[in-house]
C-alpha cells in the first residue's frame, strides 16, 4: 500500500537532486532544469498532502496549477536571459558569469 | 481701586513694547513719532499707578499691600511656583524712581533720537526695558526676579548695541552682557542653593526663615554671597566694573536710564530686597560693605583723569553705587536705598546734560568743549545743580543720603569711612572738573561733526532736565524729617526745621562739606582759574596718573590673561582638542571602521550565484534546525 510518506520521500529525493543540481552544475540550462525539478518536488508534496490530509478540499491542487504556470513563465524568462548572456559572452558557464562580485 | 491694578504698572510698558514692535514698526514705520507717544502714554499710566501705590502703601498698616497672585506652574507632588507681586515700601520707592526717570528719559529721547532710522526699535526696547525693570522690582519670588533680571540685562545689551554697525559698539554690548553674566551665575547658584535648602523661591518666606534662624550658617552666607555676586555684576562693582564705562557707547538717554538710574541700581535693590539674608550673616554684610566702600574710591580715582564726559559719569556711577553698597552693608536698607533714590535723579540729569552737550558739539571729549555756559544756559544750570547735588553740598539731595552713609560707616566700618571721606573729595573734584572743562572758559570748537556755534537743545530735551533738576534738589528732603527711614522700617522722625538745620550742629557733615568744597576749589584752581597746571600735576604724579588713566590695567588683565590665556589658550583650546580628537575622532573612527570591515568581508562576494544559493540554503537549514530544537 502506498502511503503519504512514500510520496513525501519521493518529493524530498527529487528536491535534493534539484538542489544539488542548482548549486553544483555549471551549465546554466542544467541549473534551470534543476530548479524545475525542485518546483515539481514541491508540487508532488502538495498534491500528496491534499489527497491524504484534506481529501475534500482542492486547495493544494489549485496551488500546484499556479506553481506550474509560474514555472512555465520562469522558464521562458530564464531561457531568454541565458540566450542573452550567451550572445553577449559566448558562454553559459555559471561560474564565469560573475559580474556581480566586488 | 482694587490692588490687581498694580499688575498694570509693569504690563502697560509691556503692551507698549508689543504695540510698537508688532504693529508700528512693521506697518507704520513712516510715522516714527507714534512709537515715542505710545511709550510716553504707557509710562504716564505706570507713573500714575505707582503714585497711587505709594499713597496706598503709606496708608497701609505695616507698609505693605497684599496683591492677589496666581499659581503659574504646579507640578504634582513637586514644585508650585506662584506668580505674585510684593508691594511694600521698598517696591514703591523703586517704582517711583523707575517710572519718573524713565518718563523723563523718554520725553528727552524724542528730541535726542529725532530722525534716527531706528526710532521705533529704540522705543520698543526702552518700553521692554522699563517693563522688565518694573517687573524686577515687583516680583515676589527669586525665580521671577531672576527672569526679569536677565530681561533687563538683555535690554541693556540691545540698547548699548543700538548703533551696532559700529564695531566698538557691538563689542561694548557683548562685553556688558558677558561680564554681567559672570555675576548672574552666582545669583543663579544662590537661588538653587536656597531652593534645595528651603524648598521655596518666595522672598517673604525666605525672609522669615532667615529671621527665625531656620536658614543660617554657611548656607545662608554662601546664598547671600551668591546673590551679592549677581549684584556686583549688575551694579558694576569691583571686580566686574569694567563693562559699565564701555557701555557708554550706547545712546546717551539709554545711559541715563539704564546705566545710571535704574538697571545698575538693580544690584543694590536686589541686596535690599533680600536684606534679611545678609543681615543675619556677618560675613555677607561685611563683604557688601567692603566691596562697596572699595569700589567707591577705586572708581572715583579713575573718574579723576578721564577726558570723555560720559566715561567720567560712568565711573562716577560705579563709585556712587559703591556708596549705596556701603550704605547697605554698614547701615541698612533705608540708607542704601535713600542714596539710590536721590542718585537716580541727579545722575540721570547729569547724563541727560551730557547728551545735550553732545547734541550741541557733536563730541563727548571735554577737551573739545568749553565755554558752553554762554550757549546753553539751561543745560549749564541743570548740570550745575546735579553736580552740586552729587558732590554732597547742603541742602541738595546728595548731601542728605551721603551724610547718612558716612555716619553709618563711621559707626560700623571705620576704615571704610576714611576711604569714603577721600571719595567725597574726589567726587567733588571730578564733577567740577567736568563742569569747568565743559561749560567754563572759551569754546574750543567741538568735534568733527560740529557745525557753527553750539546752541541750546530743543525744549523737549530741556524740559525733562528741568524736572529732574527740581527733583535733584528736593528728593533729599524726604528724609530730612526721618520720614524715609521710618517708611523703610527703622529710624525716628523729627520736625523738618530740626532736621534741616540740626544736621549742621554735628561735626561730620561739616567735615564732608569741607572736603567737597576743597574738591571744588581744586577743580576751580586747575581747570578754571589755571592757578595750578593740570599737566604739571599730572606729570608730578606720573605713575599714579598712568595707573588711573589706564584703569589699573583691568581691561588688559581681563582681555589678555583671562580671555586670552585662560579661556582662548587653555579652556577653548582644550575644548577644540576634545572636538578634534574626541568628537571628530569618534565619528571618523566609526566611518573608517565600517570601511575597513567592508574591505575585509567583501571578499566573500565572489559573484558566484550558486555559492550565494548554497549559503542561503545553509542559512535556511540552520533556522529550521534551530526552530526544531529550541522552538
Amino acid at each position: 500500500m502506498v502511503g503519504l510518506e512514500h510520496y513525501l520521500i519521493l518529493s524530498a529525493v527529487l528536491f535534493s537532486i534539484g538542489l544539488y543540481g542548482a548549486l553544483a552544475k555549471r551549465n546554466a540550462i542544467v541549473i534551470l532544469m534543476s530548479i524545475e525539478l525542485m518546483l515539481n518536488a514541491v508540487n508532488i508534496a502538495m498534491v500528496a498532502f491534499s489527497r491524504y490530509i484534506v481529501p475534500l478540499l482542492l486547495t493544494g491542487q489549485v496551488f500546484v496549477i499556479f506553481i506550474m504556470v509560474v514555472a512555465a513563465a520562469e522558464v521562458a524568462v530564464g531561457l531568454a536571459i541565458i540566450i542573452a548572456i550567451y550572445r553577449h559572452r559566448e558562454t553559459i558557464d555559471a561560474t564565469k558569469i560573475d559580474l556581480m562580485k566586488w | 481701586m482694587p490692588y490687581q491694578l498694580v499688575w498694570l504698572i509693569f504690563l502697560l510698558p509691556l503692551f507698549s513694547f508689543a504695540i510698537i514692535s508688532l504693529f508700528l514698526r512693521p506697518f507704520l514705520n513712516h510715522k516714527p513719532k507714534l512709537g515715542g507717544y505710545i511709550t510716553i502714554a504707557s509710562l504716564l499710566g505706570s507713573l500714575g499707578l505707582s503714585v497711587w501705590a505709594l499713597l496706598e502703601v503709606m496708608a497701609a498698616p505695616g507698609h505693605s499691600l497684599l496683591v492677589p497672585d496666581i499659581n503659574w506652574v504646579i507640578i504634582e507632588g513637586g514644585i508650585t511656583i506662584h506668580l505674585g507681586l510684593i508691594v511694600d515700601s521698598l517696591t514703591v520707592v523703586m517704582l517711583i524712581v523707575v517710572t519718573v526717570v524713565s518718563l523723563m528719559v523718554q520725553i528727552y529721547s524724542q528730541g535726542y533720537m529725532h530722525g534716527d532710522p531706528g526710532y521705533h526699535r529704540y522705543f520698543a526696547f526702552m518700553s521692554l526695558f522699563t517693563a522688565s525693570m518694573l517687573g524686577l522690582v515687583l516680583a515676589d519670588n527669586l525665580l521671577f526676579v531672576y527672569v526679569f533680571w536677565e530681561m533687563v540685562g538683555l535690554c541693556s545689551y540691545l540698547l548699548i548695541g543700538f548703533w551696532f554697525h559700529r564695531p566698538a559698539v557691538a563689542d561694548a554690548a557683548k562685553k556688558a552682557f558677558i561680564v554681567t553674566r559672570l555675576g548672574d551665575f552666582g545669583f543663579l547658584a544662590a537661588i538653587l542653593l536656597l531652593y534645595f535648602n528651603t524648598g521655596t523661591f518666595d522672598i517673604g518666606q525666605l525672609h522669615s526663615l532667615a529671621i527665625t534662624g531656620a536658614l543660617a550658617g554657611t548656607t545662608l552666607t554662601w546664598a547671600a554671597i551668591g546673590i551679592f555676586a549677581g549684584a556686583v555684576g549688575k551694579s558694576a562693582q569691583f571686580p566686574l566694573h569694567t563693562w559699565l564705562p564701555d557701555a557708554m557707547e550706547g545712546p546717551t538717554p539709554v545711559s541715563a536710564l539704564i546705566h545710571a538710574a535704574t538697571m545698575v541700581a538693580a544690584g543694590v535693590f536686589l541686596v535690599a530686597r533680600t536684606f534679611p539674608l545678609f543681615s543675619h550673616s556677618v560675613e555677607a554684610v561685611t563683604t557688601v560693605a567692603i566691596i562697596g566702600g572699595f569700589t567707591a574710591i577705586f572708581a572715583a580715582s579713575m573718574g579723576l583723569v578721564m577726558t570723555d564726559i560720559k566715561r567720567v559719569l560712568a565711573y562716577s556711577t560705579i563709585s556712587q553705587l559703591g556708596y549705596m553698597m556701603l550704605g547697605l552693608g554698614a547701615g541698612g536698607i533705608a540708607i542704601g536705598i535713600f542714596h539710590l533714590f536721590n542718585h537716580a535723579f541727579f545722575k540721570a540729569l547729569l547724563f541727560l546734560g551730557a547728551g545735550s552737550v553732545n547734541h550741541a558739539t557733536g563730541t563727548f571729549d571735554m577737551r573739545e568743549m568749553g565755554g558752553l555756559r554762554k550757549f546753553m544756559p539751561w543745560t549749564y544750570a541743570t548740570f550745575l545743580i546735579a553736580a552740586l547735588s552729587i558732590s554732597g553740598i547742603w541742602p541738595l539731595a546728595g548731601f542728605w543720603s551721603k551724610d547718612e552713609i558716612l555716619a553709618s560707616a563711621l559707626q560700623n566700618q571705620p576704615i571704610l569711612f576714611y576711604l569714603a571721606m577721600i571719595t567725597v573729595f574726589m567726587t567733588a573734584f571730578y564733577m567740577f572738573r567736568v563742569v569747568f572743562m565743559t561749560f567754563g572758559g572759551e569754546y574750543r570748537g567741538g568735534g568733527a561733526e560740529a557745525h557753527g556755534k553750539p546752541h541750546e537743545s530743543p525744549s523737549v530735551m530741556v524740559m525733562p532736565m528741568v524736572v529732574l533738576a527740581i527733583l535733584a534738589v528736593v528728593s533729599g528732603f524726604w528724609n530730612v524729617t526721618g520720614q524715609f527711614g521710618a517708611f523703610m522700617g527703622h529710624g525716628e522722625t523729627h520736625s523738618f526745621a530740626e532736621g534741616f538745620f540740626g544736621i549742621l550742629t554735628h561735626s561730620l557733615p561739616w567735615l564732608s562739606l569741607i572736603l567737597a568744597g576743597l574738591g571744588i576749589l581744586f577743580a576751580y584752581a586747575m581747570y578754571s582759574a589755571k592757578w595750578l597746571s593740570a599737566e604739571r600735576i599730572g606729570g608730578l604724579f606720573k605713575p599714579l596718573y598712568t595707573l588711573f588713566y589706564r584703569k589699573y590695567w583691568f581691561d588688559e588683565l581681563y582681555e589678555r590673561v583671562f580671555v586670552g590665556k585662560v579661556l582662548v589658550g587653555g579652556f577653548f583650546a582644550g575644548l577644540q582638542g576634545f572636538d578634534t580628537y574626541g568628537v571628530d575622532g569618534a565619528v571618523n573612527g566609526v566611518a573608517s571602521g565600517a570601511i575597513a570591515t567592508g574591505r575585509a568581508i567583501r571578499r566573500a562576494h565572489t559573484g558566484q550565484l550558486q555559492l550565494y544559493g548554497l549559503f542561503i540554503g545553509i542559512g535556511i537549514l540552520a533556522i529550521v534546525i534551530c526552530l526544531y530544537f529550541f522552538g
